[in-house]
């Protein structure tokens, strides 16, 4: 079950690709896509707001690598990392963060709020721990269907701010639903470090409700796939929620335009992470080292990724807008 | 043989339990509905018929179990959520206004939310302000929602089956003061479409549109002007999303006076739109301004003497159609 070869994927490539180094090529990917989002947003070719994922990626990959294709997740306002992990291809995430009608949301969601049934994405949402309901009432659904799903439900650690996220922890251990919660600690709301905003601590929230909880090394991306398998398997197979803290860190500001960060946080902070705790150097080394990759097979992936990028954003810069006679579609079902 | 009748809480009951047994996607869940059947007994019997796993108490997290409605409804199945209070819709608008309604829209169609909120308006139960609003207006406002106002216990059957089956997110408002209200009710499978009102009463000289509890009231007042020589057409729009504006205008046009009655807040509200869309639709068709009644614009007060003014009465609206038609 673990194994990339034996599960329905959305890109080709899995069904034969090693796993680690699979994981090592979704990661490159999400890194090389928010590269591309922050150039379309810099040269102003890309409206509205961008919040890059870049620094998180083995949080993303790292549980998606244990999911099925028609498991549930609900991701963020930072989400392009969770859509890609989950199997989203790159060309119609493009075209739908330029509000281009070949998008996946036919240019009517934009980058907050990417949605995709063929891989379960429900969801993107900009609001803040706005998703959480969605993920537990997924989970309802298929505990109820008895279809074998999980839902994963992804919020960053501004999101314990919200009561609704206590409302729906405590119904999803009281009906043992299948649904992971998995908070992502970059340790910044917004523009806030999450030591002023949150008292206690965060696996203790998940205590309170005698929910299974579980912290990981989010720039870890082996380590983040061995707790969410473990933690997947459980929920699959009737035991009940799980709650996951991964401690990891956001690259960019909140978002693209928030570049003077220092009154919240140091550049040589910044300088830390990127040089000494990055998800894909270090699993790039890793597969140097233990893995048995060569160089210029991870040298390769990235060639590709960067292809593959450069070609969907051509891709989505090229397609038409919605005509305008659409604006009144889809409102209701 | 007599046509069968039944309370409107019955009918509200009959309709669950027809849905629940032709689809088993259907559950239920809010605060005290199962063995309690809520504190208006409307759900009693149903968890013995279907079990708890379709029958399911929450705890009291009205956003929380909103938000699993709506991501269950997302999911695949057809989650009723009940909300007791329609005051305590307060506590899910994010969930059904941010998530519910834009989910569809949003997603470009892909995702849909076939969700039906249950809830109650209505003031005059001496339950003070928390317990007393109609806040359908508010859900009235926002696209990707549908908003239904059943007046009689037939409406409350029909298109609660209906909003089952709708595939969008729909408010369903009962008037907790009506639940016990006693009107014919066929045992056979019907539905109502959503956005088709009803002419309660067919009349010539001025229409009263009325929504939920107020058609009562209209209907009440009806008769007393008929005995005054005054011939009152009742139209129940009976969902104020859809809104049937044709059989309003129309209605308008013949009569060519209109009282709007609702009982939520006047301002901004559902009487506000009526009186709009009448104005749009029938201007040169009519003898007066449109008059609107709805709840006065204070928090409901606990008070007896001053709870019963803040709403139309048949006295208030038997008054306001006199003296309009004496104008001419």
């Amino acid at each position: 079950m673990t194994t990339a070869t034996s599960k329905p994927h959305a890109r080709p490539e899995a069904a034969t690709e090693d796993k680690w180094l699979h994981a090592y090529r979704q990661m490159v990917r999400i890194r090389l896509f928010e590269e591309q989002v922050n150039e379309l947003y810099t040269r102003a070719l890309m409206p509205g707001l961008a919040h890059l994922y870049s620094g998180q990626e083995a949080v993303a990959v790292g549980i998606c690598e244990a999911l099925n294709i028609d498991d549930y997740i609900t991701s963020t306002h930072r989400g392009h990392g969770h859509c890609l992990a989950k199997g989203a291809s790159p060309d119609r995430m493009f075209a739908e963060l330029l509000g281009k009608e070949a998008g996946y949301c036919r240019g009517k969601g934009g980058s907050m709020h990417i949605a995709d049934p063929a891989t379960g994405n429900l969801g993107a949402n900009a609001i803040v721990g706005g998703s959480v309901g969605i993920a537990t009432g997924a989970a309802f659904a298929a505990k109820r269907l008895g279809n074998g799903r999980v839902a994963v439900c992804f919020f960053g650690e501004g999101a314990l701010g919200q009561g609704s996220l206590y409302e729906v922890m405590n119904l999803a251990q009281l009906w043992k639903l299948p649904v992971i919660y998995v908070c992502e600690n970059n340790m910044y709301n917004e523009y806030t470090h999450f030591s002023e905003t949150t008292a206690g601590t965060i696996l203790g929230r998940a205590a309170a409700f005698g929910i299974e909880g579980a912290s990981v090394d989010g720039q870890d991306v082996r380590a983040v796939n061995e707790v969410a398998t473990r933690l997947v398997e459980r929920a699959r197979s009737g035991n009940g929620p799980a709650f996951l803290q991964a401690d990891t860190y956001r690259y960019s500001g909140h978002h693209v335009g928030d570049i003077n960060r220092e009154y919240y946080r140091s550049k040589q902070e910044e300088q830390h992470w990127k040089t000494e705790r990055d998800p894909i150097k270090l699993h790039g080394r890793w597969l140097m080292t233990l893995g048995q990759a060569a160089a210029t097979a991870l040298e390769q992936i990235t060639t590709e990724a960067r292809a593959e990028m450069e070609a969907a954003v051509k891709f989505a810069i090229a397609a038409p807008y919605p005509s305008v006679d659409q604006v009144e579609q889809d409102v209701y079902a | 043989m007599p046509e069968r009748e039944l309370t409107f809480a019955q009918a509200v009951r009959e309709a669950l339990a027809e849905e629940m047994r032709r689809d088993s996607r259907v559950c239920i869940f809010g605060e005290d509905v199962a063995e309690a059947g809520t504190p208006f007994k409307v759900l009693s019997g149903l968890v013995e018929e279907f079990g708890a796993e379709r029958v399911l108490d929450t705890p009291i997290s009205e956003a929380g179990f909103t938000g699993v409605g709506v991501g269950a409804a997302m999911a695949g199945l057809r989650p009723v959520v009940d909300i007791m209070f329609g005051d305590f819709l307060t506590l899910t608008m994010d969930q059904m206004v941010n998530q519910a309604a834009k989910a569809h829209y949003m997603s470009g169609g892909h995702w849909r939310v076939p969700m039906v909120m249950r809830t109650t308006l209505g003031a005059t139960r001496r339950s003070a302000a928390q317990h007393s609003q109609s806040l359908h207006a508010w859900f009235s406002h926002v696209p990707g929602l549908k908003v239904v106002l059943p007046s009689t216990p037939y409406d409350a059957k029909g298109l609660l089956k209906t909003a089952i089956r709708d595939e969008n997110p729909v408010v369903f408002f009962e008037d907790k003061m009506m639940y016990k209200l006693k009107g014919p009710v066929p045992e056979e499978d019907y539905t109502i479409p959503l956005g088709v009102a009803d002419v309660k009463r067919v009349g010539e000289d001025i229409t009263l549109v009325a929504t939920s509890s107020m058609v009562q009231v209209a209907l009440g007042a009806a008769n007393v002007l008929e005995k005054e020589g005054i011939s009152a057409e009742v139209v129940d729009p009976r969902t104020t999303w859809p809104l049937d504006e044709k059989t309003i205008i129309d209605s308008a046009r013949k009569t060519s006076r209109v009282i709007v009655l609702d009982e939520g807040y006047g301002r901004y509200g559902v009487t506000a739109e009526l009186a709009a869309v009448i104005a749009e639709g029938a201007f040169y068709d009519l003898d007066a301004p449109v008059k609107r009644m709805g709840a006065m614009h204070v928090p409901i007060p606990f008070s007896p003497p001053l709870e019963d003014v803040t709403v139309p009465t048949e006295e208030t609206v038997t008054e306001a159609a006199r003296s309009m038609c004496k104008k001419l």
